[in-house]
């Protein structure tokens, strides 16, 4: 399959601060590619590398087929930025900020059908001052995607949502189908119900990659099977459950099986790999 | 996939203007803050001194309409621009832009455009409450009031451009861009007429375009009876476009190294 991005020995240092050191990554054409790692990481610095808003030390970097060095503004119209921060254009409509960024690109989706997407049609002729958090994000995102990007970038999309905004928003952004994402998050959920790929970064370096259901040996690792009076770890986790049915004469009280979620794993790697 | 054009960056220039100038004067507070203070320091001076400047001719009230034209074109360039840019920039406006394709050129000429419609907007205001509450008569020489005002304002705006990038913070651009110009009013020759001010002071002043525009204006304003009332009792016209065209280039300079689509704490 084509490949989106391409990340290979990416440094970069502020002063003293070693902030990335050696990142490497690819990310394939259509999937969906989030980047984990505790703030000061170097997570948003490697996407601001990638968005061409910062420059590099050193490594080898390219997204859509262009060092980002090299930005034109061709290059630029294949991209979609969502910001960490939102849209402020207080006295401005919804519909007109989407349809002035269409203006911007060469070959952009209908602002009005951008809208009804990521579902403000009921509000795209009122002002942006008058939209809650999550409306704002979602005029972010329409902001993003109005281009018709071949690659967008979503930084942190829903810090600050409550859980169900959240979850209408991962509908939304699963909507975006044909297109690339890369998706930073704090939220290991959220890389969990969206991303094909995960990559962990710590410590300006990626400690590990894979699918969300697979990283760092997460899938292989030993469940834990607890009850009332007992907790064990095993590889065999039905036959332990056999077993403590036998020795109850059935229904085992308070029984649990679980094995490491997302989170614990994430943890457990930005432990190991503290700088 | 059909290779599309990009849009031109005049277009853009044009959209960008028409859509700063909605979003402008759907700020009502913005719009207070721009137009009024030349209009009501204008009526104040207005009322408070009347009648004509000894044996000229020239009234008090075309002395301070000059100085205001000039103040106001200075106020919704370079204190216009320096403001809402610094404003933007740490909002996050400017890197949001900076992420599109849209060309930096449009960017500034779509902020050039629309404060050359609050110029004008400025000036109808300011001539009409001359002309309305002290008599004025309107200027016929508009040739020499355009050109004045425009290279004022070309540099009005350049300059505002560059100072937006000295603030650290958007809260404290207002008074980095607002103190400055008040105390350039002051010694220009805006509310205080040259003959009131020490050689020193005048002299500061000559180096900043405020002064020379006003005696531009003035020129226009007041016509050949208020010569005997500069400095040098000419307006040396030549100097002014000599000046003013020296600060439209100095500030294109100036704007080309300072600026940045980033701000401070953004790195």
């Amino acid at each position: 399959m084509e490949t989106a991005v391409r990340v290979k020995g990416l440094t970069r240092s502020y002063g003293q601060v070693r902030a990335v050191r050696g990142v490497d990554f690819e990310i394939r054409r259509g999937e969906i590619f989030a980047l984990l790692g505790p703030n000061g990481a170097g997570k948003s610095t490697t996407v601001e590398i990638l968005e061409g808003h910062r420059s590099r030390d050193g490594g080898e970097v390219s997204v859509l087929g262009v060092d980002p060095r090299q930005a034109t503004r061709r290059w630029r119209s294949r991209l979609g930025i969502v910001l960490q921060n939102s849209v402020d254009v207080p006295e401005a409509t919804v519909r007109e900020v989407v349809r002035h960024f269409a203006t911007y690109y060469p070959n952009p989706n209908d602002p009005d059908r951008v809208i009804e997407q990521v579902g403000l049609a009921e509000q795209a002729d009122r002002r942006i001052r008058q939209l809650s958090g999550g409306q704002r994000r979602r005029v972010d995102v329409a902001l993003g995607v109005v281009g018709n990007p071949e690659l967008l970038f979503l930084d942190e999309p829903t810090t600050g949502f409550d859980p169900e905004a959240r979850r209408t928003f991962w509908e939304l952004i699963r909507s975006l189908e044909h297109t690339t994402i890369l998706l930073t998050t704090h939220y290991l959920e959220e890389a969990e119900a969206l991303a094909d790929r995960v990559a962990v970064i710590a410590a300006g370096r990626v400690v590990a990659e894979g699918h969300p259901r697979t990283l760092g040996g997460r899938a292989s690792a030993k469940a834990t099977v607890s009850w009332a009076d007992g907790i064990e770890e095993t590889d065999m986790p039905a036959k332990t459950v056999v077993r403590l049915m036998e020795r109850y004469g059935g229904e085992v009280p308070e029984l649990r099986v679980t094995r490491p979620t997302l989170e614990d794993t994430y943890l457990r790697l930005i432990e190991e790999n503290a700088s | 996939m059909t290779e599309t054009t990009l849009p031109g960056f005049a277009r853009l220039g044009l959209v960008r203007a028409g859509y700063e100038l909605k979003q402008f004067f759907r700020e009502r507070e913005q719009v207070i803050f721009v137009f009024s203070l030349p209009v009501v320091l204008l009526m104040l001076f207005g009322s408070v001194f009347e009648g004509e400047w000894d044996g000229t001719g020239v009234t008090v009230a075309e002395v301070y309409t000059a100085g205001m034209i000039g103040a106001g074109v200075l106020a919704v360039s370079f204190q216009n621009l320096g403001i809402s840019i610094a404003m933007e920039r740490e909002d996050g406006t400017l890197k949001r832009l900076a992420g599109t394709p849209m060309p930096p050129a449009s960017y500034f000429l779509g902020k050039i455009l629309s404060v050359l419609v609050m110029g004008v907007c400025e000036l109808v205001l300011l001539l009409t409450v001359a002309v309305l509450l002290y008599g004025l008569e309107l200027p016929s020489d508009w040739l020499t009031l355009g050109w004045v005002l425009t290279l004022g304002l070309a540099a009005g705006c350049l300059l505002g451009i560059a100072v937006s990038s000295l603030p650290r913070s958007a809260r404290s651009a207002s008074a980095v861009v607002t103190l400055p110009f008040l105390v350039l009013q002051f010694i220009s020759g805006v509310f205080i007429p040259f003959t009131e001010l020490p050689a020193w002071l005048v002299n500061v002043s000559s180096i900043f375009p405020l002064k020379w525009m006003c005696q531009g204006v003035r020129s226009v304003i007041l016509g050949p009876g208020g010569e005997s009332l500069e400095m040098t009792g000419s307006y040396e016209l030549g100097r002014v476009a000599l000046v003013l065209g020296a600060w439209v280039v100095g500030g294109l300079v100036l704007c080309l190294i300072t600026f940045r689509w980033k701000s401070r704490r953004d790195g």
